[in-house]
């Protein structure tokens, strides 16, 4: 990714994560994550995450944040706007960022700092060779195309199928959960 | 193009702002909110790690890549039950707000 657009993904992002503390009104913060979450879709495709910036869209923005939106609109907060800021939470807040901050300085400017490994034509021809002869990932690496999505299904359904299916459990209980977390308690 | 120190400086700042939006704002819907932007931070480097430091075979590294998709999974069963759970509260109580919620206080 040329460093103009990660620069301008990382500002769009770092402006909206911001933005949702720093405004007042809920459905505001919420519109906030939404725009922070674009960016940050737009920084994992530029590191060739495609199915990840995707989903982000897709789960994040499209769904977690729309249930979001409704739950605010479904309470009714309109007396937060009116409410005094005390001082101490706001310090403690920028107090905890400000050492947060000089210590990943502190981190990075030690750390040895990587570029982004080549990912042209040759390395992904001779990543083909790991693939079975007439597959279609074979067959997109030698084109010179990463085949994201068919790479992260043949990781998921080879190497972590067991974690795969306990998530679908987890996905039930936490359905079941919300069911009985939402049913009207009898008074 | 940027280096990995550059993502790595992004994500920790995505994450601070989500840690100030957690200690500084009362509302626990924005309190919530500030744990996404925290975990989306945690995915952003995760991204990063796997896209700099490839595989044996030189693509990059999914095994983080899968870390990444089981966090957005995990976190979309949190906010489902978070919310409701909110929901839940707000029908006992009237209000969102951590300052009046003292039950537990001594």
């Amino acid at each position: 990714m040329p460093s103009y657009l990660f620069w301008l993904f990382s500002t769009v992002m770092l402006i909206g994560g911001a933005a949702v503390i720093a405004f007042r009104n809920p459905v505001a913060s919420a519109l906030s994550v939404v725009t922070c979450f674009v960016g940050l879709a737009g920084l994992f495709i530029g590191l060739s995450a495609f199915f990840v910036g995707v989903i982000q869209i897709l789960v994040y923005t499209g769904a977690v944040m729309v249930l979001f939106l409704f739950i605010i609109m479904l309470l009714d907060l309109k007396d937060e706007e009116k409410r005094a800021k005390s001082l101490a939470p706001v310090a403690a807040g920028l107090g905890l960022v400000v050492a947060f901050f000089v210590q990943l300085i502190g981190i990075l400017s030690r750390s040895p700092n990587l570029t982004a490994p080549a990912l042209d034509n040759p390395v992904l021809a001779a990543a083909a060779a790991g693939f079975p002869q007439n597959s279609k990932i074979a067959i997109s690496l030698n084109q010179g195309k990463l085949p994201d999505v068919h790479l992260i299904g043949h990781t998921l359904f080879t190497q972590y199928n067991l974690p795969l299916q306990i998530l679908g459990v987890l996905l039930l209980v936490a359905t079941i959960g919300v069911v009985v977390l939402s049913k009207r308690q009898a008074d | 193009m940027a280096s990995l120190n550059d993502y790595l400086l992004v994500s920790g700042l995505l994450f601070a702002t989500g840690l100030a939006g957690v200690v500084l704002r009362r509302n626990i819907i924005i309190v919530f909110m500030c744990l996404e932007l925290m975990l989306s931070a945690a995915n952003l480097t995760l991204v990063a790690f796997s896209r700099f430091h490839p595989a044996a075979n030189g693509l990059p590294d999914y095994n983080g890549q899968m870390l990444v998709f089981f966090v957005i999974t995990v976190a979309a069963a949190e906010v489902a039950v978070g919310l409701a759970i909110i929901v839940a509260l707000y029908r006992a109580r009237q209000t969102i707000h951590t300052d009046e919620l003292t039950s537990l206080k001594g």
